[in-house]
């Protein structure tokens, strides 16, 4: 009976997260737009955006090869393959034992060299500018996200995201400095991973400081609106992540019955809202920084990070 | 199996010998590349027969004048015959298919013996064989590096790279003088009933790590590597990153694992550790600035020798630190990688000469658009690029996974000073993985993608037949060996045995695990995962969407036309190979490779152009160039006051100096 609770928890959740990725995007606009007093699009604009791009036939440059083609479905399905071992509403998904932190890195990017091809693709100079910044970007947050994941790994004892989530839903580890210090590096590394301010302005394509923006500058129709797709989930991979790993309060445990997962459901949607508020107030709050100041901020989640695996160190060696 | 291996040593020595008369015909080129494929393929056999039988020794009728030179297949030596007949059975293949007509002898009588030195390397249970087929594959793959000595930069980096193998092989010669002490038998059976201790295994260590890490392109003797395999022919460079610095990591192997004995306590992995991660994001980093394509590959394979020596030194520190289980996880990560780095780097440097052999350059700004032009060679190197990249499901991944959980666990090891250098390790680790994938955007793209720079890269032609399977047959190992990759630490585990007593954690044959209940990594399940995600994109767009796709210009920014005689549109108006590594050379070449960048700008109303002056300079190499000269000849100069001395003074010098010799002689006994 487990087995068949699992597959269905893994397919509900591959369902919900394939419907909340648009979604998300449209909430986060639509705060955003509310806090800085417009009336904002509707919650439903980014659906309705990708239905319309998707009945476009997209325009191709005339040296474009065939990465063109491929990118944007690799990219799209590396996001769902990513975003479906996440946990979000339950525990112990017929995924869990795949939900590897360092694998979700791996297949993130995978996602972000298919984009970076992509831009490079044509030889148009604003492709080759985001594809080099994008890739530099990530040299600096891989390792801080592999430190952040350290910490977590001591803690837990494994890179496992349902492991991790298990132990620190049934409360054994406590608050701890540590943990607040691989949130703050985990933090920084979603911003600069999403492409969010102050990193990169995702509502913008006129800006010379873009990254993301300008990979997917030729790509239009189909090819478009699946990358908005793979942005959009890579988004709520993120807010999920965190919320798993930080706030697993509400989460259905492994092997429970589906009523609990009503409560874990709402618990996510709670939590996930909660995180896109933050997103959306932190966004509307802070100015865009310049691209060269961006390794100094991936540098301080880097160090923030190896400061919370030191005390941890620290700790255990006094304890 | 070990008769069989020894007799193809000494085939391979013998086509070395013949391949002289056979340079005079046609043909005889290409039948010295094809005996060598098929010479790869026996070693791979080897390899295999040896871990699966178990080991065998045999004594040579001849030897050096105290005994008989000793032969021995144990484990460690078959798995490291993987890597080795892997990348020569490629390049031998690549090479048959590529080469049309006569070659110099200069450049084919060397290539059987280099293969045959390695493979006597490998194969040696004396130290005096290990060395006879380490100095072969020195020198032959010198005479290789030298073969088209016309060019001055050619002449400069065989040179500097005799100089490092004189000296790496001076210290691997020590490192056994020391190693076996007054007794002076250096049969690895004897060296390994008197393990040294303290002082005299740093000693051993620090030589060994001078001899075997040089060759294998440590920092910071890896100053040679991206002068000299660049230089030598495609196929020799293929297999002097490929399989030439896994030998060297052998050596390494050797000492450290089994002739030193397993009682070596932890702070014995460290300067291997902090060496290995230098390496890494130095390789890695440089990489990222090189504009020669193949000057990138041999800089990336300085990063993944550091991702391996991190490893090994990891496997040292676990085992000093008695945690057997984890020894055997960070030692199969190295084991893992040094055959999957010995495949992709062997197809990627493959791919780089059919480059150059079809559109006749290396500099990456000369390059372009190849895709169109060359797709078979194309997507080959793009499988390789993306193992080199770490992305799932390919074979770099699954190593690389690997020596992650091995860094996330090496916090076990109590004491907190290695705790926090580990952690450190870890973050450099990771940086060195990712710059690495941003090394293979960077090469794969500019060389395949965009616009042909040049016209010569528009009009480039690929070759046909046995070139197109050298590339294919990598091509497709990459994936294979990174889908199975349980099976592969199955087929190690006796290697595993001799280097850390213990066998990896199992995790099945389709899934690699950190610990028993820890994170696993199953690539077949995540590569089935993968498509379907790709699947379901294709099929909920194919249902949406309309068909095909229209044709139109790119949008270029708003520069003006291209002239009409620029056919593919104005080369400086898309990225160059500088450009690209803009952003990594000023937020990590300024402080780690004393990058510069300045620009020049004329005076107001001035029409002289703007200059931007860029450039990096390795630190290595400016001591070598700069200090190192400056110290020999203070050194002489000081040597050359001997010159004024009196005779008393002369012959006090040589009386000392003869005492001193006996008092080492009589200390060495005591001990």
């Amino acid at each position: 009976m487990a087995v068949v609770w699992s597959i269905l928890a893994q397919a509900l959740h591959i369902a919900l997260i394939l419907a909340a990725a648009p979604l998300l995007t449209g909430v986060v606009r639509w705060m955003k737009a509310r806090m800085m007093g417009r009336r904002g699009p509707h919650v439903l604009q980014p659906l309705r955006d990708l239905l319309k791009l998707l009945r476009k036939r997209p325009v191709l440059a005339e040296n474009a090869s065939a990465i063109s083609l491929a990118a944007p479905y690799l990219a799209a399905g590396a996001a769902v393959a990513a975003a479906a071992l996440v946990p979000s509403f339950a525990r112990g998904m017929a995924f869990a034992p795949l939900a590897d932190l360092i694998l979700v890195a791996g297949l993130l990017a995978v996602g972000r060299v298919a984009m970076a091809l992509a831009g490079m693709d044509v030889g148009t100079p604003f492709g080759g500018l985001g594809a080099a910044r994008e890739m530099s970007f990530a040299a600096l947050a891989e390792p801080a996200l592999v430190v952040a994941a350290l910490s977590l790994a001591i803690l837990a004892g494994t890179t496992n995201l349902d492991a991790i989530a298990g132990s620190f839903r049934d409360g054994a580890l406590g608050l701890r400095v540590s943990l607040g210090l691989a949130l703050v590096a985990l933090l920084a590394v979603a911003i600069a991973e999403n492409a969010r301010i102050p990193v990169d302005n995702p509502s913008t394509h006129l800006e010379l400081t873009m990254v993301h923006e300008a990979m997917i500058l030729e790509a239009s129709g189909r090819h478009l609106a699946l990358w908005d797709y793979a942005a959009q989930m890579r988004l709520l991979l993120w807010l999920s992540l965190l919320a798993a790993v930080f706030l697993p309060l509400g989460q259905a445990p492994a092997g429970s019955a589906p009523h609990w997962w009503v409560v874990g459901l709402a618990a996510w949607l709670v939590k996930i809202g909660g995180l896109a508020l933050g997103l959306a107030a932190f966004e509307s709050a802070i100015a865009k920084m310049r691209v060269f100041r961006v390794p100094e901020f991936l540098g301080a989640a880097l160090l923030l990070g190896l400061l919370g695996a030191v005390l941890l160190f620290v700790s255990t060696g006094l304890a | 199996m070990l008769t069989a291996l020894a007799l193809l040593v000494g085939l391979l020595a013998a086509l070395g010998v013949a391949a002289l008369p056979l340079a005079r015909f046609p043909s005889g080129a290409r039948t010295v590349h094809g005996a060598v494929a098929v010479a790869g393929l026996g070693l791979v056999a080897g390899g295999i027969g040896g871990l699966l039988n178990g080991p065998a020794v045999m004594e040579l009728p001849f030897g050096p004048p105290w005994g008989p030179a000793r032969l021995a297949l144990d484990p460690l030596s078959s798995w490291f015959l993987l890597p080795l007949g892997l990348s020569v059975a490629c390049a031998g293949l690549y090479a048959f298919g590529g080469v049309h007509g006569r070659v110099a002898p200069r450049e084919l009588v060397p290539w059987p013996l280099f293969i045959a030195g390695m493979a006597l390397t490998l194969l040696a249970a004396d130290g005096f064989t290990l060395l006879l087929g380490f100095e072969a594959m020195s020198l032959a793959s010198w005479a290789l590096v030298a073969h088209d000595h016309a060019r001055a930069e050619n002449r400069e980096a065989a040179r500097i790279y005799l100089g490092f193998a004189g000296y790496g092989g001076l210290a691997l010669v020590l490192a056994f003088g020391v190693l076996a002490g007054g007794a002076g038998d250096v049969a690895f059976a004897v060296l390994r009933e008197a393990p040294p201790e303290g002082l005299r295994a740093l000693a051993v260590m620090l030589l060994v790590l001078a001899g075997a890490g040089s060759k294998a392109g440590l920092a910071p003797l890896h100053v040679w590597l991206p002068l000299a395999h660049p230089a030598a022919p495609s196929h020799v460079s293929a297999v002097m990153s490929g399989a030439m610095t896994k030998v060297a990591l052998y050596v390494l192997a050797r000492f450290l694992f089994d002739l030193m004995g397993p009682a070596q306590p932890i702070w014995m992995g460290a300067p291997l550790i902090a060496l290995g991660a230098a390496s890494a994001v130095i390789g890695a980093l440089r990489a990222n600035l090189e504009e020669d394509s193949k000057v990138l590959l041999a800089c990336s394979t300085i990063e993944n020798v550091g991702l391996i020596a991190i490893g090994m030194g990891l496997a040292v520190a676990f085992r000093g630190a008695d945690l057997p289980a984890l020894a055997a996880l960070a030692a199969g990560a190295a084991l893992l990688h040094t055959l999957n780095h010995a495949v992709f780097k062997t197809l990627l440097f493959l791919a780089a000469g059919e480059v150059l052999h079809g559109a006749l350059s290396r500099q990456l700004d000369r390059l372009g658009g190849l895709i169109h032009r060359m797709p078979w060679t194309a997507w080959a190197a793009l499988t390789g690029a993306m193992a080199a990249a770490a992305l799932p499901p390919l074979s770099g991944f699954a190593s690389e996974w690997l020596l992650l959980q091995a860094l996330l666990a090496a916090w076990r090891i109590g004491d907190i000073a290695f705790q926090m250098g580990a952690a450190a390790v870890t973050a450099l680790a990771a940086l060195a993985a990712a710059l690495a994938a941003a090394a293979m955007v960077r090469f794969w793209g500019l060389v395949f993608l965009g616009r042909p720079r040049t016209p010569r890269a528009a009009g480039a032609e690929e070759s046909g037949g046995a070139v197109r399977w050298a590339l294919a047959v990598p091509a497709g190992l990459c994936v294979v060996l990174g889908l199975v990759p349980g099976l592969l630490l199955d087929l190690a585990e006796p290697a595993l045995r001799v280097m850390v007593g213990t066998s990896a954690p199992r995790a099945g044959w389709d899934a690699i695990g950190a610990a028993e209940g820890g994170a696993r990594y199953w690539p077949l399940a995540v590569a089935l995962l993968l498509a379907a995600a790709v699947g379901l994109a294709v099929w909920v767009v194919r249902r949406r969407a309309p068909a095909g796709v229209m044709r139109g210009p790119a949008w270029d920014c708003g520069f003006i036309a291209a002239p009409p005689h620029f056919p593919f549109g104005d080369p400086a108006a898309q990225p160059s190979a500088a450009g690209f590594g803009q952003p990594l050379r000023r937020m990590l070449g300024q402080g780690l490779l004393s990058a510069r960048e300045r620009v020049t700008m004329p005076a107001p109303g001035a029409t002289s152009p703007a200059v931007l002056d860029s450039g990096f300079r390795d630190p290595a190499l400016a001591f070598l160039e700069g200090a190192l000269p400056r110290w020999r000849d203070a050194a002489a100069a000081r040597a050359e006051r001997l010159r004024d001395l009196s005779i008393r003074q002369c012959l006090g010098l040589a009386f000392g100096a003869v005492v001193l010799m006996l008092a080492l002689l009589a200390w060495m006994g005591a001990r």
